[in-house]
C-alpha cells in the first residue's frame, strides 16, 4: 500500500457501453506492490497542467483486471460522479495517480476442492473479473465453476466478448440474464437469483463469490443460505461509497465495518444483519 | 438437469411423482413455435426437460415483452390450476424443446382423486409461484440501480 500516488499511463480504452469504460494502465516508472482480486485503488485523474499530486480528486476503483505483462492493471469506470468523469475522460498516453493496493480480497483458496459459484450484477463483475480469471487458471483445484451475471439490459453488460468467450471455450458454467430485453436479445430473461435452478453446485461445498448492488448482494445471499450454503462461505463485495481508503471520513461503513479496510470482500454471516437494517 | 429448487416432478414424492408421470407425454417444439397464447384456454402443461421458452406479454400496439425466459427442469404453465383455467402470458420455444406435457383435466381430476397427491402437487405449485412472485418483485425493484431502490421515506 503507498501513500503517495504513483503514475500509471493509460494504454488503452476500451468502451464497455456508452457509460462505462475500461482504462488498461501501466506504471510509468515502479510499479505498485502486487493487487489480488477484489482488492481497489484510489485513482486520481488530472486536468490540463497538472501533476500526479494535483489532481482533480480521487475515486476508489476495484481491479477489474491484473496482468502480469509491464504490471499492467485495469479499473473500469463510469462516468457518473466528478471525479469518475474524469477517469472516464481518460484516454491512453492519458497519466493517472494510483495509490494502493487496497481493502481485502476474494481468497479464492478457500474454495479449493469444492465448487465455485461467482454472481456478478450489473458493474459488480468488474471486481469479479480478476477472480474468474484466477480461478479458472486453475480450475484443476475446484469441482465446478459456475458464473452467474446479471444486468439491467443487454447494453448494460460488462465484458459481453469476453463473456461469449468463456460460455464457449472454458472450464465454467456461465449464464447471462437482463432484466429488459432488447429487441433480438436470444439469452436469458429474469433476476439472476432465478438462474441458480439452472447451476450445478453442491451447496454445503460450494464457495459464493457475489459483487453488485447492495439490492442485489443481499437477494442473492439470501437465496444461497436459503439453499444451504453456509453464510461463512458466501463472500460479498457490497457497493458502498469507499472514498479515502483509510476509514477516516466513514463513507463506506456498513454499521461498525469500515468496508475500505475490513472490505471490500467480507463473509456474509458477518455483515446479514447490517445489510438487513433500513437506511445503515 | 432438474432443478432443485422450483421443479414440480423433484419435490414431488416418488409415488405421486409416478402417479404425476403416468398421466405425462414427451412433445418437442422447435426454435420459434409459439406454445400458447395469452388469453387461450390453459388446458396443458409442461416440464421443460431441454431447451428454452420465453414468456411474453401483449402490449397493444408494439411487439410482445418477453418478460422471462423458462429453461431445463422449469414448469411451464399454472394458470391450468385456477378458474378460468386461461394463459396469463404467451410463451414461445427460443431454442428447440423437450418437455414433458400434462393434460391438466386429467391432472385436476388426480388431484380431486387422490387428495394426498392432491395437496402434494399444489403444494408445490403453490411453492414455485410464491418464487416467480419473489423474484418479480424483486426485479420492481429495479435490482442494478445504485442503491437498489427509490429513495428512502
Amino acid at each position: 500500500m503507498t501513500a503517495a500516488p504513483v503514475p500509471y499511463r493509460v494504454v488503452r480504452r476500451i468502451e464497455e457501453s456508452p457509460a462505462t469504460v475500461t482504462l488498461v494502465i501501466e506504471p510509468d516508472g515502479a510499479a505498485l506492490p502486487a493487487f489480488r482480486p477484489g482488492q481497489f485503488a484510489v485513482l486520481r485523474g488530472f486536468g490540463a497542467g497538472q501533476g500526479v499530486g494535483e489532481g482533480v480528486g480521487e475515486a476508489a476503483v476495484a481491479v477489474s483486471g491484473i496482468l502480469e505483462h509491464r504490471s499492467r492493471l485495469a479499473h473500469t469506470v463510469t462516468s457518473a460522479g466528478t471525479v469518475p468523469a474524469a477517469l472516464h475522460a481518460a484516454r491512453p498516453g492519458s497519466v493517472l495517480g494510483v495509490r494502493g493496493p487496497f481493502g481485502t480480497d476474494w481468497a479464492p483458496e478457500a474454495a479449493d476442492g469444492g465448487d465455485v459459484l461467482v454472481v456478478a450484477g450489473d458493474d459488480g463483475l468488474a471486481p469479479l473479473r480478476p477472480l474468474v480469471r484466477s480461478v479458472l487458471a486453475r480450475a484443476d483445484r475446484f469441482q465446478r465453476i459456475s458464473l452467474l451475471v446479471g444486468a439491467r439490459t443487454p447494453a448494460e453488460l460488462l465484458y459481453r466478448h469476453e463473456l461469449r468467450c468463456l460460455a464457449d471455450a472454458s472450464a465454467a458454467h456461465v449464464t447471462v440474464t437482463v432484466d429488459r430485453p432488447a429487441t433480438g436479445w436470444r439469452d436469458r430473461v429474469g433476476a439472476v437469483t432465478r438462474q441458480l435452478d439452472g447451476v450445478p453446485f453442491d451447496p454445503s461445498a460450494t464457495t459464493a463469490f457475489v459483487c453488485g448492488p447492495e439490492a442485489m448482494v443481499l437477494d442473492t445471499a439470501r437465496e444461497l443460505l436459503h439453499r444451504g450454503v453456509p453464510g461463512g462461505r458466501i463472500r460479498v463485495s457490497p457497493e458502498r461509497n469507499v472514498c479515502c481508503a483509510t476509514g477516516r471520513c466513514g463513507r463506506c461503513r456498513l454499521g461498525p465495518v469500515p468496508l475500505c479496510g475490513e472490505g471490500p470482500v467480507v463473509g456474509y454471516d458477518r455483515v446479514a444483519g447490517l445489510l438487513a437494517v433500513q437506511e445503515l | 438437469m432438474i432443478n432443485t429448487s422450483t421443479s414440480l416432478l423433484g419435490a414431488l414424492r416418488p409415488e405421486t411423482r409416478e402417479r404425476l408421470l403416468e398421466t405425462a407425454r414427451d412433445v418437442s417444439f422447435a426454435a420459434g413455435q409459439r406454445i400458447f397464447n395469452e388469453g387461450q384456454r390453459a388446458d396443458r402443461f409442461w416440464v421443460l426437460r431441454t431447451g428454452s421458452v420465453s414468456l411474453d406479454l401483449h402490449v397493444p400496439g408494439r411487439q410482445a415483452a418477453v418478460v422471462e425466459t423458462l429453461h431445463s427442469g422449469d414448469l411451464l404453465g399454472w394458470s391450468w390450476l385456477f378458474r378460468p383455467y386461461q394463459w396469463h402470458l404467451g410463451a414461445q420455444a427460443l431454442s428447440p424443446v423437450r418437455a414433458l406435457e400434462f393434460d391438466a383435466t386429467v391432472v385436476r381430476e388426480l388431484c380431486e382423486a387422490d387428495p394426498l397427491a392432491g395437496r402434494a402437487i399444489t403444494h408445490r405449485l403453490a411453492e414455485i409461484i410464491g418464487h416467480r412472485l419473489q423474484a418479480a418483485r424483486t426485479r420492481l425493484l429495479d435490482l442494478y440501480g445504485p442503491y437498489g431502490s427509490g429513495p428512502m421515506p
